[in-house]
């Protein structure tokens, strides 16, 4: 059981001294999330999720230097890439859902676009194999850098009061004010940021322990404890895991098109003019 | 008090499985008319998909919060 969890990057490396066969089944669990510390930087316990955000960090910055280092009118190579994507969060993000003052945003909407997906992809890479969006720490970050411009956006945009004004809809019976009031300030205000983070966090939980769920099955089945009637569990196991490993590639884009499309929806209606 | 009934095993995996129900018909409402509206209206499939993705997004998070709580509570 340890040597595969080894194996499918499921464990951090050095729990198991001894292997152990397993007897039965045992489905991963909330052991693959916890990693022992690599090593310590004063107090601070140095573990593979923070690791892999520092190397990804660092890929991604070079990356966009070397794309935007020395802008050509004509864009050549990498520069290419990186106008693609810049392109597309401004143009389908920025300006399709804040409108014409969207261009402002873009810096953060781009940056937040692209260390998301970046960190889930780590889910998928050999070695690294652990999407470090599944600590629920980077989203929750993340959310809360959005939380701040969003609210800060709007109270700048319309004032203290009026900002707390806008988050009413106007127009409705006056009978139902005293229940509409409550429910769209702990919508908007509490529910919001931590929606928000979660959706990305559960997501890549989720997509990891399915990942393992399946490897661990066919290893399982058709390795640590081969029998006639296992043999299908197995072969169904590496299949699925094949099919999850894809289905997971178009889930980790997904999510980070929708955290900053949230984003940008927060910020534009933060700006929107009273209604 | 004699017991009638008992369930036992994982019962929280019962409960995350009924607590899919909602977010799941909501998807299905999200993402059916969706297609309709694309199907009805193709020129204006940008504005149709980027909608139907948000709503898709938070009818998921009912289900995602579902998934989460166990962890969270325990067993």
């Amino acid at each position: 059981m340890t040597a595969i969890a080894l194996a499918a990057g499921a464990l951090p490396a050095g729990t198991g001294t001894h292997t152990i066969l397993a007897e039965e089944f045992h489905a991963p669990g909330l052991g693959l999330f916890e990693w022992e510390p690599l090593f310590n930087i004063g107090p601070v316990g140095v573990t593979k999720p923070m690791v892999l955000a520092v190397v990804l960090s660092g890929l991604l910055i070079a990356f966009f230097w070397a794309a935007f280092r020395r802008p050509q009118i004509v864009p050549r190579g990498v520069q290419n890439v990186g106008e693609v994507g810049y392109l597309f969060i401004r143009d389908d993000i920025a300006r399709n859902i804040i409108g014409k003052k969207g261009d402002q945003y873009v810096p953060l909407l781009f940056a937040l676009f692209f260390f998301i997906w970046t960190f889930n992809l780590a889910s998928v890479i050999p070695i690294a194999q652990f999407p470090v969006t599944s600590r629920f720490g980077y989203p929750a970050v993340l959310a809360a850098i959005v939380y701040v411009t969003w609210v800060g956006v709007g109270i700048k945009a319309h004032g203290l009061g009026g900002f707390f004004k806008a988050q009413i809809p106007t127009g409705l019976p006056k009978a139902i004010y005293p229940l509409i009031i409550p429910i769209e300030y702990a919508s908007n205000l509490i529910v919001r940021p931590f929606t928000h983070s979660v959706r990305l966090f559960a997501n890549m939980f989720a997509g990891h322990l399915l990942i393992a769920l399946f490897a661990i099955t066919a290893w399982h089945f058709l390795v640590e404890q081969p029998t006639v009637l296992g043999f299908g569990v197995g072969i169904i196991g590496v299949l699925m895991t094949i099919v999850m490993t894809a289905f997971e590639l178009l889930i980790q884009a997904l999510q980070a098109f929708i955290f900053t499309l949230l984003a940008a929806s927060y910020i534009g209606s933060a700006l929107e003019e009273a209604h | 008090m004699s017991v009638l009934a008992e369930v036992t095993g994982s019962i929280g995996s019962v409960g995350y499985g009924l607590a899919a129900i909602g977010p799941g018909i909501g998807i299905g409402i999200v993402f059916g008319l969706g297609v309709q509206a694309i199907a009805r209206q193709p020129e204006a499939y940008n504005l149709i998909f980027r909608n139907m993705i948000l709503g898709f997004a938070f009818a998921e998070a009912l289900a995602l919060i579902g998934l989460v709580m166990p962890f969270v509570y325990g067993t």
